[in-house]
């Protein structure tokens, strides 16, 4: 039979069917990769796998980037615990991993005599679930301190706390942590089935068997589908909901100063405004239920009414050319609430219906899973002192590497990653693997000129890595 | 070699920012015209902007009087500007534009900052992407700009693709075609949006298109695939919507300045060209800095664009003589009309002194024949008849309008329908 092969060959790859893992978390996503470094610091034997080529590949590749502080969560809710958590621990490690926060707050705008009416609400809210200096605050206070905004904004809700991170360097290394640390990532590896004998999971997945003997089920808009192939049923069922985004030139991200929120409805949060750490301005996401998981296409029409929003809100922005669009898909399930799911005589847990808060949430998540597991797993020894790797530096208040002498060249020009970044992501164990990957581990074409300049470069820069080349020789193929 | 400047910061009269066709053209006349210390500030490897990767005839005819591939006519551009003394700065990237022409930039060497005395701002212009075009689709591989499979092509000997569809029938469409060509790629079609091919293609040309159709009245819907390119949706002349299998995009032309860094820094920016504002002498806002050549407005050629730059050579070593008059009473110019593009300049600086660009350039969106206006609060002041179509250039003389309003607002618009 075949076995699965690390990526990171710190085991004799022959003897890895019989490998027991401690635990195999499926799916790295930004939750499995925090539940993969928690797990590692707690002193287990952690394996990760991964279907797609590169990490980051379903909902977690485009979000909103921001560390919410829980302050409109659901009172008394698990989700509301792991945010606040999961906030608490970023801000401990954000400086020993090298992480970016920006604290820039949010305004949660009411544009209606009604949405006025319900901002008492709101704060009363914030307030029970611990966001204490969330305030009221009038036009002219909003006006203040947005002075950008639209003159028709009546009022708003103030959270100073809520900040805007890199979605992709948190996640990206918090898992290096935990391979730094002994984990062991296996990519382009599907799980397809698995047997628990009552001490072990083997698991079946496309490039081998592994075994283990607790198995954590992070796969995010496939979670639902792993339970059912492995436990021929599901607690729940996915409805991949899409969310569209445009993104504006880097001129327009001094027109708002914080993240400018709606009044949220019972469906979703809104449309929202909000800086990037890398200095471009966005507005979105749409909420769009479907049944395809795959399908992240985005439509003109809806991009347009996008723009039309966010040059509702914030005037100038009629005049800013767009930069970007994107969709992403979050894992909605039939009910609101995260769907964790122990299973302590099967060693297995499902972490699933982690709908739009997983990037704020996914720290606390992570420490909540492995409290569940403390109640039937092993007891392991934390390390001492685990290793430390830095993330990748990519937002635009940190010193970017372009301005460190021995760069080679700058490769793209309009977010400024250089020759030495492109290689640097296309090693290690996490390395790029498809075009996507190198994005989102260095942002190269995601700028204004969207891959016009370099392009070129990186079809070469990129020849043999990927398996979907981005182009191949003259006369060879 | 990239500690040149470095060592030697405060003697830089002009820097100029991009060594394409407009940039050379105008550090090889400032030397010309005597200016002791010209040096370009070129962020690729090489100098020689576009027609680097342009593998193709037909360069050169204005600037050397024969007819060169772009490669060959790139290196003659730089050797004709080493030739006469200027100084090309390659791998050197303008990170930030500062107030009085001082630039912060970056080179293989690190970070650092130079304050020349004036700054040519000629960074060219790019083809608009998928993204800012709100195409719809799947975001697969292999959709792409004309510019970026020529970079692929001729400089790193690579195609993405083997057979894509060319969007857009402007002139780059044809050297789109071209480079598949070269490339061995075989297009499926191309297509435009608009009644006609927008080039004025010379007809000698037309045969080159053979075993490629072109869809005229056609427009590009949605991109299809799951990780590259599988298939468009186009809408046709009926209005009815179809499938057209290929495996990339080729969005050609829709051209925009390559102005990020006016955006990003204190220069005003027209809303209307894309490019910096600029007065008849290419003056931004900031008269330390003179935009030139295709950052002026999209899009011309080659050879346009070193014309220009040759001008604004000249005018900028005028100017560091003191020749020049001052920004002061200036006559605004815009358009008021969704037909017309963009007046170039949007400023004219209104002095005794003679001198600067003859002409205002307009371009409007659709064929036209009708009546061009130029109207101010007080009625209108000036008017001719016009017959316009995309691919041209609509020329006013500034004498005439100036002649007739002297400060305040012109606003040019059209009387008459589409033609």
């Amino acid at each position: 039979m075949p076995v699965a092969q690390p990526i990171s060959q710190t085991t004799d790859g022959t003897a890895l069917s019989n490998h027991l893992f401690d635990v195999l978390v499926i799916g790295a996503g930004v939750v499995g990769c925090a539940v993969a470094r928690r797990f590692t610091l707690e002193g287990a034997n952690v394996a990760i796998v991964e279907k797609a080529s590169d990490i980051l590949d379903g909902a977690s590749k485009a979000n909103s980037a921001i560390l919410h502080t829980g302050f409109d969560a659901p009172p008394g809710s698990l989700e509301l615990d792991c945010i606040r958590t999961g906030y608490r621990e970023y801000e401990k490690i954000k400086d020993e991993l090298g992480l970016v926060q920006e604290k820039r707050g949010a305004v949660v705008v009411a544009w209606t005599p009604e949405e006025l009416a319900e901002l008492e609400g709101i704060a009363a809210q914030a307030h029970d679930n611990g966001v204490v200096d969330v305030e009221v605050i009038d036009s002219k206070t909003l006006r203040a301190s947005e002075p950008n905004l639209s003159e028709l904004a009546l009022g708003a809700v103030m959270v100073p706390q809520e900040s805007i991170i890199d979605p992709w360097s948190a996640p990206y290394v918090y898992l290096q942590q935990g391979l730094d640390n002994g984990a062991q990532v296996f990519l382009s590896c599907k799980v397809t089935g698995g047997a628990f004998d009552g001490q072990a999971w083997q698991l079946e997945t496309s490039t081998g068997k592994l075994r283990s003997r607790t198995v954590i089920n992070c796969a995010g808009l496939y979670g639902d589908i792993v339970d059912q192939v492995v436990f021929g049923e599901t607690g729940f069922n996915i409805t991949p909901r899409k969310g569209q985004f445009v993104v504006f030139d880097k001129a327009a991200a001094d027109l708002v100063n914080s993240v400018i929120l709606p009044v949220p409805t019972e469906k979703t949060k809104g449309i929202v405004v909000f800086r990037t750490v890398f200095g471009n301005l966005v507005v979105g996401p749409t909420a769009e239920d479907q049944q395809s998981r795959t399908d992240a296409t985005t439509d003109s029409h809806t991009l347009k009414a996008l723009i039309e929003d966010g040059v509702s809100k914030i005037p100038a922005l009629a005049e800013m050319p767009v930069t970007a669009v994107y969709a992403g898909l979050r894992p909605a399930t039939e009910r609101k609430e995260y769907r964790i799911d122990t299973k302590p005589e099967q060693n297995w847990i499902t972490v699933g219906g982690i709908r739009s808060t997983g990037l704020s949430a996914s720290l606390g998540i992570a420490r909540h899973v492995y409290g569940l597991y403390q109640s039937f797993g092993p007891e392991h020894q934390p390390i001492a002192t685990p290793k430390r790797p830095s993330a990748n530096v990519l937002a635009q208040s940190k010193e970017r590497d372009w301005q460190h002498a021995g760069h080679g060249e700058i490769v793209c020009h309009c977010e400024m990653v250089t020759r030495r970044e492109i290689e640097a992501a296309l090693r290690g164990p996490l390395r790029a693997r498809s075009m996507g990957g190198l994005k989102r581990q260095t942002r190269a074409t995601m700028g204004r000129c969207q891959g016009f300049y370099c392009s070129a470069t990186l079809a070469d820069l990129t020849a043999g890595r990927f398996d979907q080349p981005l182009s191949t020789e003259i006369g060879l193929g | 070699m990239a500690d040149t400047i470095s060592n030697n910061t405060e003697l830089i009269d002009v820097a100029v920012i991009g060594g394409g066709p407009s940039g050379l053209a105008a550090a090889t006349a400032l030397k010309e015209a005597g200016v002791t210390r010209v040096v370009v500030l070129e962020r690729e490897q090489q100098a020689g902007g576009v027609p680097r990767s342009c593998g193709h005839f037909a360069f050169g005819l204005r600037e050397f009087t024969r007819v060169l591939k772009g490669p060959e006519y790139a290196k003659r551009l730089v050797a004709q500007a080493i030739a006469a003394g200027v100084e090309i700065q390659n791998q050197t990237t303008v990170v930030q534009l500062l107030p009085d022409g001082a630039l912060r930039l970056s080179s293989p060497a690190g970070a650092n900052q130079i304050a020349p005395r004036r700054v040519v701002y000629a960074t060219g212009v790019r083809e608009t992407s998928r993204s800012s075009q709100l195409i719809s689709g799947a975001r697969v591989q292999g959709v792409m700009n004309t510019g970026a499979l020529q970079s692929m092509v001729y400089l790193k000997q690579r195609r993405p693709f083997s057979r894509p569809i060319i969007i857009g029938s402007e002139l780059v469409g044809f050297s789109a075609l071209m480079t598949c060509r070269h490339a061995g790629i075989r297009p499926v079609a191309m297509i435009e949006a608009a009644p006609n091919p927008i080039a004025r293609w010379p007809s000698a040309l037309y045969p080159r298109l053979r075993g490629v159709k072109l869809l005229t009245n056609t427009q590009l819907m949605e991109i299809h695939g799951s990780d590259v390119v599988e298939h468009v949706c186009v809408a046709g002349p009926d209005g009815q919507t179809r499938k057209i299998n290929c495996d990339g995009v080729i969005l050609s032309g829709q051209f925009t300045p390559e102005a990020a860094l006016a955006r990003s820094g204190h220069l005003k920016v027209d809303s209307a060209t894309g490019g910096p504002l600029v007065d008849q002498w290419g003056r931004c806002s900031d008269p330390t800095y003179f935009a030139t050549g295709n950052l002026f407005r999209p899009v011309e050629t080659a050879g346009r664009s070193w014309a220009e730059g040759r001008q604004t050579g000249r005018w900028v070593a005028l100017d560091l003589a003191g020749k020049l008059p001052k920004p002061g009473k200036n006559l605004r110019l815009s358009v008021r009309d969704p037909r017309l593009k963009y007046t170039m300049p949007q400023v004219i600086c209104v002095s005794n002194a003679v001198g600067g660009m003859s002409d205002i350039q307009m371009r409007v969106t659709e064929r036209i024949s009708g009546k061009l206006v130029a109207n101010t609060e007080n009625g209108p002041v000036w008017s001719r008849a016009l017959n316009a179509r995309p691919e041209r250039r609509i020329e006013v003389p500034i004498a005439e309008i100036v002649a007739q309003i002297a400060d305040g607002t012109v606003e040019f618009e059209i009387e008459g329908a589409a033609s």
